[in-house]
């Protein structure tokens, strides 16, 4: 009665030997690499070209590699020591990139674990450890969804201004009031017509009516609540977009950046050490405007004594002085393509060279042409606060959409600038809510911690089933070892996150676990005790073990599922690790170890005794 | 070896009452320490900033405080963070004040400071909108469990037996916050994952001893509810000590070797145990005899012709 058939005990093995495959990586450590990816959203990286070339030019360097890896953004080369992987940079750099200024690839080092290539081959990876075991910056932003609506309305008031003089109907002023744009008209029939062309253009906006009084009609505008998902949903996007590109200039061998509810971001990076540079580059969440100044003589007294005019906001000057700008945007960032650091040609100041969009340069083309003679501000907006760059004098009209920005800038500014203004702006701004920087030496010790506390709670409560429970204790051990061996095959598999909380969830799993082989182990003395056989009471221990032992793994199931759903960071990795291990337990406990003592007990039909430890019966039986 | 050497059945449903009633003293305890001096809540919860750092040799912490007060920055907690070496700085969040800046400026101050510049070990920025959603979200993690348990044992056993387990270990994490409450221990994530860990694992008791007490109602006749009760619990209570003790030697070596940051995890853990222990084999019961739980819940005469078949 104590034998499993060929096919259950075939299933186990494979099992197990699964397990064992996925474990392997995990034991080879890292060995230092160099990856490449593009540098450039219309440069595509492809493996085989790219990577014949790297070899070429590392073969005539005289440095050989371990291996290479393609995925479908990057290539990664394997080496043998820090040394060779330096140099190899360095040789990588001079191949693909000829002019430093303006990289077509971005090269950077990389750890890669140091298993062999046939356990890749098999996606057999190793364990994907959290920042607070491998060090590096955790970022939560919060997207500014109001102010991306504001800025949408901005806009809509802009076009609306256009469409209003294209159709050539008579109005007295468009303005963003809080969450709507209002039209004013002088009568009824010009608002009507207003209505109709705003119908015609575009689905949306919510067009209602306001009167005030009999010469103050009002059309007020509101997004729809389509519209208003739409904008949302793109600001997220287009947030992600950008932080990606931002990112990728850092050089980060691998990021996570992902959306989390509705209006938050996630952004990881691990192994980087300059914080401060991150967070400059990340919390900078510059966006670019282009407005004009108003230059009315005695509006900019009247705004520093504090009484700034209607429809403008006071500024400064990067370095200068004090200058009112109407509110009125000509121009966002959205319009721009590509900005460039360089110098400007005839002063030879550090300047930033923009290009922009067919739209964008159209824009700019008439603006320019009605306003020669006045200045033109264009605005640096990060966290809702303005700064001019720069304020210069439109001299002529500037078609082709190509605009040079110049003036007080160093060189490194004009390159941070040009970098912002390059990595695409933001939809929306976004703010820090959550930081973590954990340094790789924390890192380290917190793997060996939490590696240590496993280690020496599974060595005692191993020694304690073994002298307890003699060579059941032995079975049940060797279960539970089963039991870690599947688990950290199975996080490996499915590349959750291992962290800390992670780990002590492993070691937490592995002591509850054992209550399985406790439960079954003491039925079959129980049994015993009663005076039912050996064959007997090992198969009734462990049929009648099963049902508590589902009921009390269920009722652990829910709490653990319970702190998946609503948990966040350290609690969502605890539980991940905590349910998975309650299955591989289920699994480990009762069927592998049924397996170990059918293969020891139930190959004769009858048997003496069975050695679980002396089983005292009182006497009074 | 056999620890166990029980005779006869020990009339634990004798003593019901008293168990019941240290039961609710320390419950009352744990409730008044809460009341009183409240959690000590971690970072993760009140918002602000946290900045681990640490020195090549002892620090002296009064010179970081008053060089962080010149700076300005107020309700401060300076303190040593598992070793003499290791400096753990914790300040509230302030309007107005760009949170990247301040895990710069700190260290820039410490910098200034001694003859050694610190090593910047950690960082932990919390903004205070995240807090209040992750006190939210512990509610609805707590609310989750207790519902899902009831009526996970309401299916496959009886409400009352549901009820009774649900309260007896409730009242477990309620006395692990008063431990928490009470020597201000800092209540952190990680503790929360703990509690409700715990939650779910000492529920396992009560389903092990009422698992038994189903058992013996179908196969004992002439029994009393109480002699079924204190049957059960006398035949699994070899099982429940050693299943308990060997958690806790892991929980023991996390508390050993896991350091300050999961010391206070393990700590929760080790508090769950024990009371898991105690309340839900013997609170949860009593409580479920209380509630009414008689034979007639579990012999159904359809029920025992499955068994038969088995």
């Amino acid at each position: 009665m104590n034998r499993y058939p060929l096919w259950k005990n075939l299933l186990i093995g494979l099992i197990l030997l699964w397990g064992v495959l996925y474990t392997l990586p995990n034991f080879y450590g890292e060995v230092p690499a160099v990856q490449v990816s593009s540098a450039k959203a219309t440069l595509k990286v492809d493996p085989a070209a790219l990577g014949g070339q790297v070899e070429e030019a590392l073969r005539s360097a005289g440095i050989g590699h371990t291996g290479f890896f393609s995925d479908a953004n990057s290539l990664r080369f394997r080496f043998a020591g820090t040394e060779d992987q330096i140099r190899a940079r360095d040789v990588i750099e001079n191949t693909l990139n000829p002019d430093p200024q303006n990289p077509s690839y971005i090269v950077a080092l990389n750890l890669l674990s140091a298993s062999p290539n046939w356990l890749t081959a098999i996606r057999a990876l190793p364990m994907y450890l959290g920042l607070d075991l491998r060090g590096g910056v955790h970022f939560l932003l919060q997207v500014d969804m109001p102010g991306a609506l504001t800025k949408r309305l901005d806009s809509t008031a802009g076009d609306l201004r256009t469409l209003m003089r294209d159709r050539s109907v008579r109005h007295a002023g468009i303005t963003r009031e809080g969450n709507t744009v209002v039209l004013r008209f002088r009568d009824a029939e010009q608002r009507e017509t207003g209505r109709r062309a705003i119908q015609n253009t575009t689905a949306d906006l919510q067009l209602t009516d306001r009167d005030d009084g009999a010469d103050d009609l009002k059309l007020v505008a509101t997004l729809t609540a389509q519209a208003q998902q739409t904008m949302r949903d793109f600001a997220i996007k287009q947030n992600i977009t950008t932080l990606h590109n931002r990112i990728n200039e850092l050089g980060v061998a691998e990021p996570v950046i992902q959306q989390q509810g509705a209006d938050r971001i996630v952004v990881q990076l691990p192994g980087v050490q300059d914080v401060a540079k991150a967070k400059d580059i990340l919390g900078r969440t510059a966006t670019l405007e282009v407005r004009m100044v108003d230059d009315t003589p005695g509006a900019l007294e009247a705004a520093l004594a504090g009484n700034v005019p209607f429809g403008t906001e006071l500024y400064t000057e990067r370095g200068g002085p004090p200058l009112l700008v109407k509110r009125q945007v000509v121009l966002t960032g959205d319009r721009l393509t590509d900005a460039q650091p360089g110098f400007d040609g005839q002063t030879n100041e550090p300047a930033v060279h923009l290009t922009l969009d067919a739209a964008g340069a159209r824009i700019f083309r008439d603006v320019t042409r009605e306003n020669v003679g006045k200045r033109m501000a264009i605005l640096l907006i990060e966290k809702g606060k303005g700064e001019v760059v720069t304020a210069p004098v439109i001299r002529t009209e500037i078609g082709g959409g190509r605009v040079q920005i110049s003036g007080r800038m160093t060189t490194t500014e004009a390159n941070d600038v040009a970098l912002l203004l390059r990595a695409g702006s933001l939809a929306a701004p976004m703010e820090i809510i959550e930081e973590r920087t954990v340094g790789p030496s924390l890192g380290a010790d917190n793997i060996a911690k939490g590696f240590h506390s496993t280690l020496w709670g599974f060595v005692a409560i191993a020694a304690f089933m073994c002298i307890y429970y003699a060579l059941f204790g032995i079975v049940s051990s060797i279960a539970l070892a089963a039991n870690l061996l599947l688990l950290v095959g199975l996080l490996s598999l499915l590349q959750a996150t291992l962290t800390l909380p992670g780990i002590a969830a492993m070691a937490l799993t592995l002591g509850m676990a054992i209550d399985a082989n406790v439960l079954i182990n003491e039925r079959i003395r129980e049994e015993l005790r009663n005076g039912a056989s050996p064959q007997a009471a090992i198969a009734a221990g462990y049929e009648r073990a099963w049902g508590t032992i589902l009921d009390s793994n269920v009722t652990s199931l829910i709490a653990g599922i319970a702190l998946l759903v609503f948990g966040s960071g350290p609690v969502r990795g605890f539980a991940v690790v905590h349910c998975l291990g309650i299955l591989t337990s289920m699994f480990s406990a009762i069927l592998v170890s049924r397996m170990l003592i059918n293969f020891i007990y139930g190959r004769r039909r009858k048997i003496e005794s069975v050695s679980i430890g002396q089983i005292w019966k009182p006497d009074n039986q | 070896m056999e620890f166990f050497r029980i005779r006869k059945d020990i009339p634990f449903m004798r003593h019901a009452m008293v168990f019941n009633i240290i039961s609710l003293a320390t419950f009352i305890l744990a409730v008044f320490f809460l009341a009183t001096r409240g959690l000590h809540l971690s970072v993760e919860f009140t918002g602000g900033t946290l900045i681990e750092v640490s020195y090549s040799e002892p620090a002296e912490l009064e010179p970081i405080r008053q060089a962080l007060a010149a700076d300005g920055y107020t309700d401060m907690l300076v303190q040593n963070f598992g070793s003499a070496r290791d400096v753990l700085i914790r300040l509230p969040n302030r309007d107005n004040v760009d949170s990247k800046s301040i895990a710069d400026n700190v260290v820039a101050t410490l910098g200034r400071l001694g003859t050694s510049a610190p090593e910047l070990r950690r960082v932990e920025f919390v903004g205070p909108q995240v807090g209040k959603e992750l006190a939210s979200d512990g509610a609805m993690a707590l609310l989750l469990v207790i519902f899902g348990i009831v009526i996970y044992l309401a299916l496959r056993f009886e409400w009352r037996l549901g009820v009774a387990t649900i309260i007896a270990n409730l009242h477990d994490v309620v006395i692990i916050l008063g431990f928490f409450a009470l020597f201000q221990w800092e209540f952190s994530l990680a503790v929360l994952a703990a509690t409700l860990a715990v939650l779910g694992y000492s529920v396992n008791e009560s389903v092990v001893v009422f698992d038994r007490v189903r058992e013996t109602f179908r196969k004992k006749r002439g029994l009393s509810t109480l002699q079924v009760v204190d049957h059960a619990i006398t035949s699994t209570i070899s099982r429940t000590i050693i299943t308990h003790g060997s958690t806790q030697m892991m929980v023991l070596s996390m508390l050993v070797f896991g350091g300050e940051t999961l010391f206070y995890f393990a700590l929760a853990l080790t508090i769950g145990i024990c009371f898991g222990i105690y309340s839900s084999v013997l609170v949860a019961s009593p409580l479920a005899v209380w509630l009414g739980m008689s034979r007639e819940q579990f012999v159904k005469p359809k029920k025992e012709k499955q068994e038969a078949v088995v």
